[in-house]
């Protein structure tokens, strides 16, 4: 005898966004770099900080509150109306 | 299915059943109702009968299970297709009051109780509520192919935490629905880490899944709600690789009426709402939220309370009251504490029969939580059994005194906790070593419980997680029925 269950998921439709183009270039682009605020992450994106302004970049510094939660979403909308690019850095 | 209920006809409504001996008593007042009032018979059994009073047949039980018929017979009078007022059984001041006929089964006793209504049957009241209730689910219906089994599916579907799980049947989760009056979709809570709302009903699925009776499903909603809150961050909890889940503590005298064990091994297996509450609650996690190991669970080792680690203070004996009065809830409310916590592990002092020297030892194992060098970031919950707590007892130690006592030998020199100290690379940052005391936990950061059993100078310790704000805080809420 066939049987019948109930769905025990959220049965959402993900949303599929297709990603933005790869830039082919930094030059003059806006990177935001996000600390999430675990130790020596700063470290980490201090190098990158440098790198990235010596290939031309301009470079925005974000930080979470804490890496116990996730990013606020004032935060992600900050980061989203001005960079272009955005590299998060989890370190240890 | 029958998405609304049929409606009454005016005048008076009679609900019989042949296999009643007190409807059959009745027979003759309802030859005298036909002969004076408007009169609708209906039979739940014999399409024929009574004979004579053209009964209509509620086949398939529609007319009792809208209009909640508990008993045949019932007599209800309906005006402009409201009902007005009922009786049940036989009791002839009672029919004539309602019906406004006077003098009616003279020849009758006084008064017979009814029998029991086809639609309160035990054996079809799971099926009726399906049949007229199910309509309510607005759950996807998945169909089990007849050669498929219904527990490998579920597995297969990665809908089970790796125990098999209940299949939620629409009669089960209608039956889970019974215990709350809480409509199903009534939406509880926004699940991470997906960010899903769910609704009552996708709880009592879970709690089905999970093998909860009923009259636990208050208690899993509450512990949903509790969990999705931004102070509990389940999100956080999910994501971290520390071995730590939602460590469920249960108070109030609602504990003992769902047979809930705070006594001998109420931290282990072998009664079934310790053992189900918490694991509804993961599952939700899972199978609403989206959270699962090696996605966004990204625990190292994991721990119990990952499948589920429930269980209730015993407030009832407790020499120095509960957690959850602790937290500020009215003693004697039912309350559930969410807390962010590892597995247990036991602190063994059999000879301690000084409170100071029980404090002192309790003290050094605590500690050793994460790592004796790493203090005030994480919070613990001491659950002590009777045998340790009758040595404060005994020495007239409230819990205020517990907790100063044990947390007076929980200083440390900031030089012994810094990097480098003591050999270990591990350790707070170096400006700490200028502080003379450092205490291992923060303010309220100690809890005390009160569960355990029988014989045994131990106590328990659950280690935390991140605590405060950039982590968890632990949650208290009133259980909602």
């Amino acid at each position: 005898m066939t049987r019948t269950i109930l769905d025990p998921t959220g049965e959402r439709s993900v949303a599929e966004r297709a990603r933005l183009a790869r830039p082919d270039s930094l030059g003059g682009l806006t990177v935001g770099l996000l600390d999430i605020s675990k130790p020596r992450g700063d470290v980490f994106l201090d190098r990158l900080e440098e790198r990235l302004v010596g290939v031309g970049a301009n470079v925005k510094r974000y930080r979470k509150p804490t890496f116990a939660k996730p990013a606020p979403v004032d935060l992600r909308h900050e980061i989203a109306t001005e960079c272009q690019v955005v590299i998060e850095a989890l370190a240890d | 299915m029958t998405a609304s209920p049929p409606p009454l006809p005016d005048g008076l409504v009679i609900v019989v059943k042949d296999e009643c001996a007190t409807c059959q008593t009745v027979v003759p007042v309802l030859a005298q109702l036909r002969d004076s009032t408007s009169l609708t018979v209906y039979t739940q059994d014999d399409p024929s009968f009574p004979h004579g009073l053209d009964p209509q047949h509620d086949a398939d039980l529609a007319v009792s299970w809208h209009h909640d018929i508990e008993t045949v017979p019932t007599v209800i009078r309906v005006i402009d297709g409201v009902e007005v007022e009922r009786t049940v059984g036989w009791h002839r001041d009672e029919w004539e009051r309602v019906t406004g006929v006077a003098g009616l089964g003279p020849d009758l006793p006084a008064m017979r109780p009814g029998c029991g209504s086809m639609s309160v049957d035990p054996d079809l009241v799971d099926q009726l509520a399906v049949r007229f209730g199910a309509t309510m689910l607005a759950s996807r219906r998945i169909e089990v192919a007849d050669a498929e089994d219904d527990i490998e599916m579920m597995f297969t579907r990665g809908w089970s935490d790796g125990l098999p799980v209940v299949p939620p049947t629409e009669e089960r989760v209608m039956r889970m629905l019974t215990g709350t009056a809480r409509p199903p979709a009534d939406i509880v809570a926004t699940v991470p880490p997906d960010l899903v709302e769910i609704s009552v009903e996708k709880v009592a699925i879970a709690a089905v899944m999970a093998g909860c009776l009923p009259e636990y499903l208050p208690w899993v909603l509450t512990a949903v709600e509790a969990a999705c809150t931004d102070e509990f961050n389940m999100h956080g909890l999910l994501a971290t690789t520390m071995p730590v889940g939602p460590v469920i503590v249960c108070s109030g005298p609602g504990t003992r009426a769902i047979g809930m064990n705070s006594g001998g091994n109420a931290l282990g297996q072998g009664n079934r709402a310790n053992s189900t509450i918490g694991r509804a609650l993961q599952l939700v996690v899972r199978n609403v939220g989206g959270g699962r190991p090696g996605e966004v669970d990204r625990a190292t080792h994991g721990g119990p309370a990952k499948v589920g680690f429930c269980f209730a203070e015993n407030e009832a004996e407790s020499p120095y009251g509960t957690l959850a009065a602790e937290h500020g809830i009215e003693p004697g409310t039912d309350a559930i504490t969410l807390f962010a916590g590892e597995g247990p592990r036991c602190v063994v002092d059999q000879l301690s029969r000084e409170p100071d020297s029980l404090a002192r030892s309790l003290a050094v194992a605590l500690q050793a939580v994460h790592h004796p060098k790493l203090v005030m970031a994480f919070d613990a919950i001491l659950v002590m059994g009777p045998e340790h707590a009758r040595v404060f007892s005994d020495a007239g130690w409230g819990r205020d005194e517990i907790i100063a006592g044990i947390t007076a030998h929980l200083q440390r020199p900031g030089p012994e906790l810094v990097r480098g100290a003591d050999g270990m690379a591990e350790g707070l940052p170096e400006a700490f070593g200028e502080v003379p005391s450092l205490p291992k936990f923060r303010d309220g950061g100690l809890m005390l419980t009160y569960a355990g059993g029988g014989a045994g100078l131990f106590s328990e310790i659950i280690g935390g997680w991140v605590n405060g704000d950039t982590g968890s805080k632990p949650v208290t809420r009133a259980v909602t029925y």
